[in-house]
């Protein structure tokens, strides 16, 4: 059933072919058709200029008060592109390989061999826009490895290299903003889709300032709206981000492939208490220097934790580099699941570091006598003023404490090969669907894919199903616009009902703790069907005590919140489900019934070797699991080593 | 715990944008120094909520300083007491206790109130929307290395990209100028050669935006640049001005 329209021939020529063989829509015939793109990251910035290029007509939406703002700017480190500038091995088919070993070979090869060949694209088209990448004193662009890259292929901008990639993308929807070929809905979030015989036709949005709650009608309709890490509260999203786009699309037909693969960032600044509302991450590019360690005793970590010690009482031999020792080839670099568990691990023996004892230290020591303040301050200024800022410690006089957290989502919106989901005429791109990563994603890889999938996949494979689609218009007085608002309509009041004595905070804190204490860093079978009942409990808390202030005709956080977290809590339990039924580890999912001898993670390639996506099938009903094989005939599969 | 604070805080309510606004005084207690501002907001809003009163709006997103989202006038200052950060990265050490906190939107015309703390600020995607591009399509673009550009150039250029477009510049000036915003693009592309065929249409292609959208004009004060959060410098509208009347006097061009 479930048809990933990967086409046939040799990986490289795939899709070349691929795009000849789609069809096309006639210049003249493209502004017939209106096309709808929610978010407006670097997918659907990217996504909305290109196709209002092209000529169709472009209805954009976001949830912030300006589409600049979208979550993608927040990204730090870089972007990948198999340039090879560097001249030091690097090629397409090495991005392709290392992109599939990271993910834990959970990918589809053919997927993420374009996303590969696609990227050389993308650090072009970001230098015509304007976009101020790091150069080298020749005037050429600069690289830097990253995330355990063995090569020198993350093109960036200091440390906020998402901010300048968005805002070029935001430059080119501007410019098509400005020709009326987009036109751009800001403050509007989307919570239903309206399907037609079973196509996308268009969705219901709520206009966060006025209340209003109208229907959009298009002839294909992009989700772009990323990654669900909100459901563990704590993360490192943005606090609007949220999976409602995404999650009621799954209920109108929308198949939603790995929920569980989600990524444990290992460098990110620790919880300091309950007021907490969001985590910070520090790019892993400071562990191009920085050196991970944690005393070597329990006894000692116990000292320092009180005070009885100091940081410079532990001797270079009471430290553990335990990175270091376990994974000499890698170190520091070794992939961000495997750094994330290691750092659980030692936490968990009861060596961690800080008052909370839930930290490891990232010491610049060594490479600031190496190569001197001023060199590290100017590779990392940035982040380390950040740091400075939210702790009070001073990372250049001691070391900066860091614990993973919650960063991306690799699962999503199943898709095909030309990013279509299970419901026709909807699209899923970037982070928001579910197919480039694998189990794990590498660093700079994010940036890589929205760009990829916005600017050089989408505007290919939309013609193929707009050519077939005829010329007529969406019918905007067809009952099913009108039926999906209301039902909008009651949801939005059935909210505003509640009157109960829980904040939608309380809930969400509470789920927030259900995953990450049972479908964080480890998961096991006990700890996961222990979850599902308390998940299907604190929902029935969440529609009978919490309060939800307020009307709909006006700005209203509260039911913004609520809205979302009602999704939250029915996406949870379909993650506890997928973990369950994933009975093996992989990248990010961690099964702590299938590790190797040595604690790493164990893939059982015969039994798990597939894409899980689940189809909703009712409300209280279970989701159905459709299986995608997974077949693999250019890379080995292989044990992932890092030592 | 020790160390946390007590503060009074006198916080600008508005339903919306036809009614009229008031200060309300709230008490924030038990205040940890470790919280950022708006998690101190969090703690009062939940407090709120639970006395069945409509929690206090602001704008916020990332709390990573870099979305530009957030806003507030704290004791007078954009963005707080602190220099270069934004109010999501304000923490709490910065106050003592026992202090009095007064908390207010972005005062501008061209800044509307929504409600609350929450402003709007599509006048500044006007502006960018009137210019701040360089017209390329998706596709057909030049080797990323084909143009070198001096490191000294690049870097400049960046400097200037940084705006993170929150509006405390407008909100620091006493005329409620948007130049500081407007030129931060406008050297960007001035500075690169990428921008360089239409600097000039660009340059009155925005300030004429900016003038439409009410802003004031500027009368170097320097307000904007002691206030950005991310060190936006004043240079940039001495670089725009110097576009812009040589565009006026010489280069004259047909807007796209």
């Amino acid at each position: 059933m479930l048809d990933s329209k990967v086409p046939a021939g040799p990986l490289a020529e795939k899709w070349s072919k691929h795009k000849f063989n789609l069809k096309l829509v006639n210049p003249a015939n493209k502004r017939k058709y209106t096309i709808i793109v929610v978010g407006t990251g670097l997918a659907g910035s990217s996504a909305a200029a290109s196709l209002a290029e092209l000529g169709y007509n472009v209805k954009a939406f976001c949830y912030q008060d300006s589409p600049r703002r979208a979550h993608s700017i927040a990204a730090q480190g870089g972007i990948n592109a198999a340039k090879n500038y560097q001249n030091d091995g690097d090629s397409v088919f090495r991005l392709f390989y290392d992109t599939i070993k990271g993910g834990d070979y959970r990918a589809r090869e053919a997927n993420v061999y374009r996303l590969a060949e696609v990227s050389v694209n993308i650090i072009d088209q970001c230098v015509a826009q304007g976009v101020p990448f790091a150069r080298e004193y020749g005037g050429l662009l600069d690289n830097r490895s990253f995330g355990g890259a063995q090569v020198s292929r993350t093109f960036y901008a200091r440390g906020q290299t998402g901010q300048q990639l968005l805002l070029g993308a935001y430059s080119a929807l501007n410019r098509q903003i400005n020709k009326g070929t987009v036109k751009m809905y800001n403050r509007h979030e989307m919570l239903d889709l309206v399907t037609i015989d079973g196509h996308a036709r268009g969705i219901i949005t709520r206009n966060m300032v006025t209340g209003a709650i109208e229907a959009h009608e298009g002839h294909a309709v992009l989700l772009c709206t990323g990654g669900y890490g909100n459901v563990f509260y704590l993360s490192t999203n943005a606090m609007g981000c949220n999976v409602t786009a995404a999650w009621r699309a799954h209920k109108r037909g929308a198949f939603f492939a790995n929920p569980c693969y989600t990524q444990i960032h290992p460098t990110c600044i620790p919880v300091t208490g309950d007021h907490q509302s969001k985590l910070t991450l520090m790019s892993e590019s400071l562990r191009n220097d920085g050196r991970v360690w944690v005393p070597k005793t329990v006894e000692l970590a116990q000292k320092l934790r009180k005070g009885e010690i100091k940081i410079s009482d532990l001797k270079e031999e009471d430290r553990d580099y335990y990175l270091e020792r376990k994974y000499p080839s890698f170190g520091n670099l070794v992939p961000r699941d495997v750094a994330s568990r290691n750092a659980k691990e030692v936490v968990d023996e009861g060596r961690g570091v800080g008052a909370s004892g839930i930290a490891v230290y990232l010491d610049f020591e060594d490479a600031i006598k190496r190569l001197g303040e001023d060199t590290v301050r100017a590779k990392y200024g940035n982040l380390f003023d950040m740091y400075y800022q939210i702790t009070d410690e001073n990372p250049y006089k001691q070391p900066m404490r860091i614990y993973p957290a919650v960063h991306y989502t690799m699962g999503g919106l199943w898709v095909d090969y030309n990013l279509m989901t299970t419901v026709p005429g909807l699209y899923a791109l970037g982070e928001c669907n579910f197919s480039d990563h694998g189990a794990n994603r590498l660093g700079a890889s994010a940036l890589m894919q929205g760009l990829a999938d916005g600017y050089f996949v989408i505007p290919y494979t939309i013609g193929d199903y707009l050519a077939g689609l005829g010329f007529d218009p969406v019918d905007r007085n067809h009952p099913e616009f009108e039926k999906t608002r209301k039902t909008v309509e009651d949801n939005v009041q059935r909210l505003l009902s509640l009157k109960g004595s829980k904040t939608v905070d309380d809930i969400h804190k509470k789920l927030g703790h259900i995953m990450w204490e049972y479908c964080g860093m480890a998961r096991n079978e006990a700890g996961l069907i222990k979850a599902k009942g308390q998940i299907q409990e604190l929902r029935r808390e969440f529609w009978s005590d919490v309060t939800v202030l307020g009307e709909n005709e006006e700005m209203n956080q509260s039911l913004e919140k609520a809205g979302r977290v009602a999704d939250f809590l029915e996406l949870g339990e379909l993650m506890v489900d997928d973990a369950l039924n994933r009975r093996e580890s992989c990248g990010g999912h961690f099964r702590e019934e299938s590790q190797t001898e040595e604690g790493e993670a164990k893939r059982d390639d015969e039994n798990f070797k597939y894409v899980a996506a689940w189809e909703y099938r009712g409300e209280s009903q279970p989701e159905v699991l459709h299986k995608e094989p997974l077949e693999f005939e250019n890379v080995k599969l292989t044990q992932r080593s890092y030592k | 715990m020790s160390g946390n604070m007590n503060l009074t805080l006198k916080v600008w309510r508005q339903k919306n944008d036809k009614t009229r606004g008031k200060f309300v005084t709230y008490q924030a207690t038990n205040i940890s120094p470790d919280m950022s501002f708006l998690e101190m907001l969090d703690v009062v809003n939940e407090e709120l909520v639970r006395k069945g009163e409509d929690p206090i709006h602001f704008d916020h997103d990332c709390r990573e300083g870099i979305c530009g989202m957030c806003s507030l006038h704290i004791n007078g200052r954009p963005h707080g007491p602190k220099q270069g950060t934004t109010t999501c990265q304000l923490h709490m050490r910065s106050f003592h206790d026992g202090q009095t906190i007064v908390i207010e939107p972005w005062r501008s015309a061209a800044f509307p109130v929504i409600k609350d703390l929450a402003v709007d600020r599509s006048a500044f995607d006007r502006i960018q929307q009137a210019g701040g591009y360089i017209n390329v399509n998706t596709g057909g673009v030049p080797d990323a290395n084909a143009i070198p550009i001096p490191k000294k150039v690049a870097d400049e250029a960046f400097e200037s990209a940084t705006c993170i477009a929150c509006g405390a510049c407008v909100a620091a000036c006493k005329n409620a100028s948007a130049m500081l915003f407007v030129s931060a693009k406008i050297s960007q592309y001035a500075l690169l050669p990428q921008g360089q065929t239409e600097r000039y249409s660009r340059a009155q292609a925005m300030v004429a935006q900016m003038d439409a959208e009410g802003f004031g004009s500027c009368t170097n004060t320097g307000a904007c640049e002691a206030e950005c959060p991310v060190g936006i410098k004043l240079t940039n509208i001495a670089r725009m001005n110097r576009e812009y009347f040589t565009a006026k006097i010489f280069k004259q061009e047909e807007p796209h």
